[in-house]
C-alpha cells in the first residue's frame, strides 16, 4: 500500500485488536477506514444531540426531585378510561410499540437500499414515516387531552408546576425531532423513488450526486430518536 | 461522487466515498456572497467578528468611562452600565472569540493545513456563517429594542435575569439575548460538524493525525469541545426562555418582587447555574485550545526550530480539554454547594494546571537556542506566553476554594479572566493575522505600524488589567456602577480607576492603526510572495497565492514529514515543506514520522 510506504505506519488489515484501532486512528486521510464523510457527521451530531437531551432530562430530574409540592403520579395522569376500565400508560405504551416498530421498518429499508431493491426501500420508508407521523399524532392527542384537563406549563390541577414545564418542553422537544425525521424520511423516500441515487441526480440544494447510504445515514437519526424516547419514556412516564 | 459496486451476496458494502467533487460557483454571488468555499466562509466570519469586536471595544470604553469618572457621564445610569457589561461580556466571549477562532481561523486553516480541498459539507458551512450572522443581528438588534438589551450579566443567572429590576428583563432584551445564543448554537454546530470531520477524515494523503500541526490539533480539539458543550447552554436557554415567556419556574424559587409575590414556586436557580457554567468553563478552554495551537506553530516557524514535545502538546491539549469537563462548578464556589463539591472541584482545576504547565514548558524549550526572528506574529505569540501565564497563576488563586471566597466578585476575578481569555487569545489573534494575511492576501500587513500596535497593545493591556489585581485585592467589587460614596474604597482605588480609564481609551484608539493596516496593505503592502515566512505546513506550499477556489490546482499534495522540520542539519534550506519528499527527521520527529 502506497499508504503504508508514506506513513510508516500499519495498516488494520495487518494487525488485530486495539492495534487495529489504534493503525486505523494513526491512518492517513481518515481516522475511521470504511466511514463516509456524511456517516461520520451523522455520527458526531448525534452525540452532540445526545448532550442536549442529556440535560434536558436532567434538569427535568433535577426539577422534580427539588420541588416543594409533590410531583403528579404519571401513571394516573397518562391513564386511558378505556370500555370503563382505567388503564395506567397505555396510550404511552401504544406510542412507544409505534415508535419501535418504526425502527425495525427502517432496518429493513437500509438492508433492502444497500441491496438497490429502489421500491421496497421507498415503501419500508414510508412507512417508517407513517409510523413516525402515528407516533406525532398520538403525542398531539395526548397534549389535547392534558390541555383539556388543565395542565398548561405553568401550573397544573395535581402538583408541581414543574410537571407541566418539563413534560411540554421534553415531549415537544422531542416530537420536534420526530416530525423533522418524517419530513427527511419522506424527502429520501422520493429521491430512492425516483432513482435518484442509481441516475447519480444532483441535490437541490447542494449539487452533490447521492447515494444509497443517505438511506443508513436517516436511518441513524432515526434509530437515535427512538432511542431517546425510550429514555423518555423511562424516566418520565415510569419513575 | 463515486458509483458504489455491488459486493458479494448483492449488497453494497458501506463503502467509502472517495473524492467528492468540488462545487464550482458560476456567478459573483455565488463566489463572494452566498459562498461555499471555506476560505471567503472564513474571511466572512472574521469580518463580522471583528465588527462585533468593535462594538464590544466601544462598549468597554463606556464602562470605563463610567467607573474611571463616575457621575461624570450622566447618560451612563445603573440600567445603561449593566447593559454595556451584558452585551461586552457576551459578544467577546461568544461571537468574536469563539466564532474567530473556529469559524474564522478554523474555515480557513482547517482545509488547507490538512491538504483538503475543502470542508466536507460546503453548503452546510456555508449555512453555519449565515445563521451565525443572523445570531449577531438579532443581538445587534436589541440595543434598538423597547427597553434595550439585557443587562443580566453575561452570565445570566436568574431569577434577576427575567425580572423587572434587571434592564431587558420584563422587555425585549432577555428574550433576543436567548434567542440569538440559540441560533448562534445551532449556525456553529453546522460549523463544527464540518471542522470535525474534515480533519477526522479528509486529510491529505501522508497526513497522519500525529503530523498534523498543532493549530490544527487546537481547533479540532476546541470544536469538538464546543459541540458537546453547547447543548448545554442551549438546554439552558430553552429553559429561560420558557420561563420568562410561558410562566414556568424550571429556575425560579418562591419570590417576592416590588413588595408582590410572584406566581412562581419551587424552580432551582442553582440549575441554570450548573447548566451555564457546563458550557461556560469549556467555553473558556474552546477560546484557549486554538489560541495554544496558533502559538505553538508561531514560535516553531519563527524560531526557525521544532516544536519541543510534539505528542506531549498533542496529549496536554486533548488532557485539558477533557479536564474542562470536569471543573465547571468552581464558577461557583460562593453559590452554596455541597463542601465535598467544592473539593472535588478544587482538585480537578488544579489538575489542569499540569498539562497546561506542560505546554508552556514545551513553548520556551522550544525557544530555547532558537534562531529567534522577531517579527510581529512572534511578538505576539511571546506576548501570549507571558499574559497566558501570568493569567494561569491568578488561576491557582481562584481555583483554591479558600483564597477564592474572598475574592469572588471583585476585580481580581476581572483581571484574571480578562487576562487569561480576553487579553491572551486576542494577542494570538492579532498575531495569527499578521502571519497569514500574507497567504488570505499576497501582501504583507506594514511591519512598523504592527510593531506599533503590539507594544501599545501589549504594555496598555498590562497597564489596564494588572492594576485591578490590586483593586480586588482591596475589595473593590465587580459589576458595581458606582463606588464612589463607598466609605472603605481608599482614594488610591479611584485614582487607579481614573489611570485605567486613560489607558484603556487609548489602548482601544491605537487598535485603529491594526484596521488601518488591515486595509491599507491589501494594495500597498509589499507583495508576500507565496511562503514569506519560510514555513512548512501545507497552506504555504499552495502553487497560488491566495490560493484559489480548490486550493492546490490540479494535484492534491502528499505529505511525507511532520509540521516542523525547520533547521535540519544537512538539508539545502532551514525548513522542510510537509510535501517535500525524503527521509524525516526521526530523532527529533515522532519515532515514525
Amino acid at each position: 500500500m502506497v499508504d503504508h510506504a508514506l506513513t510508516g505506519v500499519a495498516t488494520s488489515a495487518e494487525s488485530s485488536g486495539l492495534k487495529s484501532v489504534a493503525a486505523d486512528f494513526s491512518s492517513d486521510r481518515k481516522a475511521f477506514r470504511n466511514v463516509s464523510w456524511g456517516k461520520a457527521m451523522m455520527w458526531i451530531f448525534l452525540l452532540s444531540d445526545t448532550f442536549v437531551f442529556s440535560c434536558f432530562l436532567i434538569s427535568y430530574m433535577t426539577a422534580r426531585m427539588s420541588t416543594t409540592v409533590p410531583w403528579p403520579n404519571p401513571s394516573e395522569v397518562f391513564a386511558l378510561t378505556i370500555a370503563g376500565k382505567s388503564l395506567p400508560l397505555i396510550l404511552i405504551a401504544i406510542m412507544t410499540f409505534v415508535l419501535i416498530s418504526s425502527s425495525g421498518t427502517m432496518a429493513m429499508a437500509v438492508n433492502f437500499g444497500y441491496r438497490r431493491d429502489r421500491r421496497k426501500t421507498a415503501i419500508l420508508m414510508l412507512l417508517t414515516a407513517l409510523l413516525g407521523a402515528t407516533f406525532v399524532g398520538m403525542q398531539a392527542f395526548e397534549w389535547t387531552k392534558l390541555i383539556h384537563e388543565g395542565v398548561r406549563p405553568w401550573g397544573n390541577p395535581w402538583g408541581a408546576a414543574q410537571f407541566g414545564s418539563s413534560f411540554f418542553m421534553i415531549t415537544g422537544f422531542h416530537g420536534t425531532h420526530v416530525s423533522i425525521g418524517v419530513i427527511f424520511l419522506l424527502i429520501i423516500a422520493r429521491k430512492v423513488w425516483r432513482g435518484d441515487y442509481d441516475s447519480q441526480a444532483r441535490g437541490f440544494f447542494t449539487s452533490r450526486k447521492g447515494n444509497y447510504e443517505s438511506v443508513e445515514i436517516m436511518g441513524l437519526y432515526w434509530h437515535f430518536v427512538d432511542l431517546v424516547w425510550v429514555f423518555i419514556f423511562a424516566f418520565f412516564y415510569l419513575w | 461522487m463515486v458509483d458504489v459496486p455491488l459486493g458479494p451476496g448483492g449488497v453494497v458494502a458501506p463503502t467509502d466515498i472517495d473524492d467528492v467533487e468540488l462545487y464550482h460557483p458560476h456567478s459573483w454571488v455565488t463566489k463572494y456572497v452566498f459562498a461555499q468555499d471555506a476560505k471567503v466562509i472564513a474571511i466572512q466570519y472574521a469580518l463580522v467578528a471583528l465588527s462585533v469586536g468593535l462594538i464590544a471595544l466601544v462598549l468597554s470604553w463606556l464602562m470605563r468611562l463610567q467607573l474611571g469618572f463616575p457621575g461624570v457621564f450622566a447618560f451612563i445610569d445603573a440600567n445603561a452600565y449593566y447593559q454595556f457589561i451584558t452585551m461586552h461580556g457576551m459578544m467577546m466571549v461568544v461571537y468574536v472569540l469563539t466564532a474567530l477562532f473556529l469559524g474564522g481561523f478554523g474555515n480557513y486553516l482547517i482545509p488547507l493545513m490538512v491538504g483538503a480541498r475543502d470542508m466536507v459539507f460546503p453548503y452546510v458551512n456555508m449555512l453555519s456563517f449565515w445563521v451565525y450572522l443572523l445570531a449577531v443581528l438579532v443581538l445587534v438588534a436589541s440595543f434598538f429594542a423597547p427597553g434595550g438589551p439585557t443587562g443580566a450579566g453575561w452570565t445570566l443567572y436568574p431569577p434577576q435575569a427575567i425580572l423587572s429590576g434587571t434592564p431587558g428583563g420584563q422587555e425585549w432584551g432577555i428574550i433576543l439575548m436567548l434567542a440569538s445564543l440559540m441560533i448562534f448554537i445551532i449556525g456553529f454546530t453546522m460549523g463544527g460538524l464540518n471542522y470535525v470531520v474534515t480533519v477526522l477524515q479528509a486529510r491529505a494523503r501522508g497526513m497522519t493525525l500525529m503530523r498534523m500541526p498543532l493549530t490544527v490539533w487546537g481547533i479540532f480539539t476546541a470544536s469538538f469541545m464546543a459541540l458537546l458543550a453547547f447543548p448545554a447552554l442551549f438546554v439552558g436557554a430553552v429553559m429561560m426562555l420558557f420561563d420568562r415567556i410561558f410562566g414556568t419556574s424550571f429556575f425560579m424559587p418562591a419570590i417576592v418582587e416590588m413588595g408582590q409575590p410572584l406566581d412562581r414556586s419551587g424552580g432551582s436557580p442553582l440549575l441554570f447555574q450548573h447548566l451555564f457554567w457546563f458550557f461556560g468553563h469549556p467555553e473558556v478552554y474552546i477560546v484557549a485550545l486554538p489560541a495554544f495551537g496558533i502559538v505553538s506553530d508561531l514560535i516553531s516557524t519563527h524560531a526557525r526550530r521544532n516544536i519541543f514535545g510534539y505528542r506531549m502538546m498533542v496529549w496536554a491539549l486533548l488532557a485539558i480539554g477533557a479536564l474542562s469537563f470536569v471543573v465547571w462548578a468552581h464558577h461557583m464556589y460562593v453559590s452554596g454547594m455541597n463542601p465535598y463539591f467544592g473539593f472535588f472541584f478544587a482538585t480537578t482545576t488544579l489538575i489542569i494546571a499540569i498539562p497546561t504547565a506542560i505546554k508552556v514548558y514545551n513553548w520556551i524549550l522550544t525557544l530555547w537556542r532558537g534562531n529567534i526572528h522577531l517579527n510581529v506574529p512572534m511578538l505576539f505569540a511571546l506576548a501570549f506566553i507571558v499574559t497566558f501565564v501570568n493569567g494561569g497563576l491568578t488561576g491557582l488563586f481562584l481555583g483554591n476554594v479558600v483564597v477564592d471566597v474572598p475574592l469572588s466578585d471583585t476585580m481580581f476575578v476581572v483581571a484574571h479572566f480578562h487576562m487569561v481569555m480576553g487579553v491572551a487569545p486576542i494577542l494570538v489573534i492579532f498575531g495569527a493575522i499578521y502571519h497569514w494575511y500574507p497567504k488570505v492576501t499576497g501582501r504583507m500587513l506594514n511591519d512598523t505600524l504592527g510593531k506599533i500596535h503590539f507594544w501599545v497593545t501589549f504594555l496598555g493591556a498590562y497597564l489596564i488589567f494588572f492594576p485591578m489585581h490590586y483593586l480586588g485585592l482591596m475589595g473593590i467589587p465587580r459589576r458595581y456602577h458606582d463606588i464612589a460614596d463607598m466609605s472603605f474604597v481608599p482614594q488610591s482605588a479611584h485614582t487607579l480607576n481614573a489611570f485605567i480609564t486613560i489607558v484603556a481609551l487609548f489602548v482601544g484608539a491605537i487598535q485603529m492603526i491594526f484596521v488601518f493596516n488591515l486595509f491599507w496593505s491589501l494594495r500597498h503592502g509589499r507583495p508576500s510572495g507565496g511562503n514569506p515566512w519560510r514555513a512548512t505546513t501545507l497552506e504555504w506550499q499552495t502553487p497560488e497565492t491566495p490560493p484559489p477556489h480548490g486550493n492546490w490546482g490540479k494535484e492534491v499534495p502528499v505529505v511525507y514529514r511532520w509540521a516542523y522540520d525547520y533547521s535540519v542539519p544537512g538539508a539545502d534550506q532551514d525548513f522542510l515543506p510537509q510535501n517535500q519528499p525524503g527521509t524525516a527527521r526521526t530523532a527529533a520527529g515522532p519515532a515514525h514520522g
